[in-house]
């Protein structure tokens, strides 16, 4: 991997890390709130249910992780010793699959 | 080479780096979790509804108390990290253990905020 | 005037090794280079060591002084002596050759892959470059330009001790230095010899080199600044 794209790794995780940031603040507000008086399917998918807006925000949430936590989990696999072609390709599966089924999720309150 | 035992990493940063990391992988581990039990709505609001009554139990309960804090203490922790990096206008860098300080506030401030509303 | 006995265990060895135990007499404002120098004069004269200036300012007598980096001449026992016993050890990180004893070639390599030298354009025919003590280059210049290479943030790095070809703290603090120097023409060649898996986008932000320094360099901050100036130029295609 040459040092260029080393360098929009690092930069695409801290783009996503300012993104996750609102996320993460908004969904712990949601969870705390949600969680008083019980967590019910019925109100939570009373809110997400049929929302264009929630859906945007979940989906925009699962991309950002998707791009987040690999990059964050190939540098602790390196750091290990675990340096070779192998450990890309399988972060980039992990990234593969946090997206798809995040958004199977979304797609499930939401739809 | 000989390496480092504990003593060379007792001070407040490296605790914050390991919070970082350590919630970091924990998070990481969960969410294909989480995505599946969200994802059960996809086969009606009722199989939703009978996971949420399995988690009710109090050690559930306290895993997802855990959670919340886990993902407080990586966000906190993950802004301070921007601020480090990013912020040059000011020596941020001189107020490094005031930041750690607030971080570490935030995110108690949450798992209490979540715990007190659960209960 | 004596006030009693150090129990002091001192690496013998290699990086394969052991403690051995001496009993050194303890004295009022005792630095623990005194310490050594005690064992190596007085009981025992194999064992090998490094010190130069004995007042702060060489940096050569850095040592791991109950697991922590430091030079031993500004180190006075009463601070780290605890219950009694003192454990003296060489830097981590680098190879040891003998004792207390390290090899700091792989230390001042990489000062040099990282390009920590300056390269410029005038010559003596030229009028002097204009440097504005105030400016915000300067400034950075300032803050990281003390480092005598010392080693004490290089041993203290888990970085390196994880990522052996990471260059460390010391050459990418001086590398910053040199990223904000205003006469320098090298900046390309220096930007892309810093970024990457092995270059300062490596550090955590652990802090251990902050913690350490005995110049109060603050390695962490230099090597953000390198993160945001090969960001910059990577987006501006100069990478």
């Amino acid at each position: 991997m040459n040092t260029r794209t080393q360098v929009l790794l690092w930069g695409a995780q801290r783009i996503s890390a300012m993104v996750l940031a609102l996320c993460v603040i908004v969904h712990l507000v949601t969870v705390i709130y949600a969680v008083r008086n019980g967590l019910s399917a019925a109100e939570i998918l009373g809110r997400t249910r049929g929302s264009v807006a929630w859906g945007c925000f979940y989906a925009l949430f699962v991309a950002a992780v998707a791009v987040h936590a690999p990059i964050g989990m190939r540098n602790i696999f390196a750091e290990m010793g675990w340096r070779r072609r192998g450990v890309d390709v399988m972060m980039f599966v992990l990234a593969l699959t946090l997206a798809m089924w995040g958004l199977r999720a979304v797609w499930a309150v939401v739809l | 080479m000989i390496k480092n035992d504990f003593r060379a990493r007792n001070h407040p940063a490296y605790w914050a780096f390991l919070t970082h990391r350590v919630s970091g992988v924990a998070l990481t581990l969960f969410l294909p979790l989480h995505f599946w039990a969200l994802g059960n709505a996809l086969h009606g609001e009722a199989k939703l509804e009978s996971f949420l009554r399995w988690s009710d139990q109090p050690l559930v309960k306290f895993a997802e108390m855990m959670l919340v804090l886990l993902l407080a203490a990586h966000m906190a922790g993950g802004v301070r990290l921007l601020m480090l990096e990013f912020m040059t206008w000011r020596n941020i860098n001189d107020q490094h253990k005031t930041l750690l300080a607030v971080a570490a506030g935030v995110s108690v401030a949450v798992g209490l905020a979540f715990l007190l509303n659960l209960v | 005037m004596a006030m009693g006995t150090l129990n002091v265990k001192i690496w013998r060895g290699t990086e394969s090794g052991n403690f051995q135990d001496y009993k050194v007499p303890r004295q009022e404002s005792q630095t623990v280079l005194d310490v050594v120098t005690y064992v190596q004069r007085r009981l025992d004269p194999s064992l090998a060591y490094r010190f130069a200036c004995r007042v702060g300012v060489c940096g050569s007598c850095a040592m791991t002084v109950n697991g922590i980096s430091r030079w031993t001449c500004r180190t006075h026992v009463s601070k780290v002596v605890g219950e009694g016993t003192l454990e003296i050890a060489p830097l981590r990180n680098l190879p040891v050759v003998r004792d207390l004893v390290t090899d700091m070639t792989e230390f001042f390599d990489k000062w040099a892959k990282a390009r920590g030298h300056f390269t410029g354009n005038k010559t003596r025919k030229d009028d002097f470059a204009r440097v504005e003590p105030a400016s915000m280059p300067r400034r950075a210049v300032d803050a990281a330009i003390e480092c005598i290479g010392c080693g004490v943030c290089y041993s203290s790095c888990e970085v390196v001790t994880w990522k052996p070809d990471y260059l460390g703290p010391a050459a990418l603090s001086r590398a910053w230095t040199l990223v904000n120097d205003v006469r320098d023409v090298a900046q390309k060649e220096r930007l892309a010899a810093v970024a990457g898996d092995a270059g300062c986008h490596a550090c955590h932000t652990h802090m251990n080199c902050t913690e350490r320094c005995p110049k109060h360099i603050s390695p962490t901050a230099g090597i953000a600044g390198l993160k945001r100036a090969v960001l910059a130029a990577t987006l501006k295609g100069e990478l």
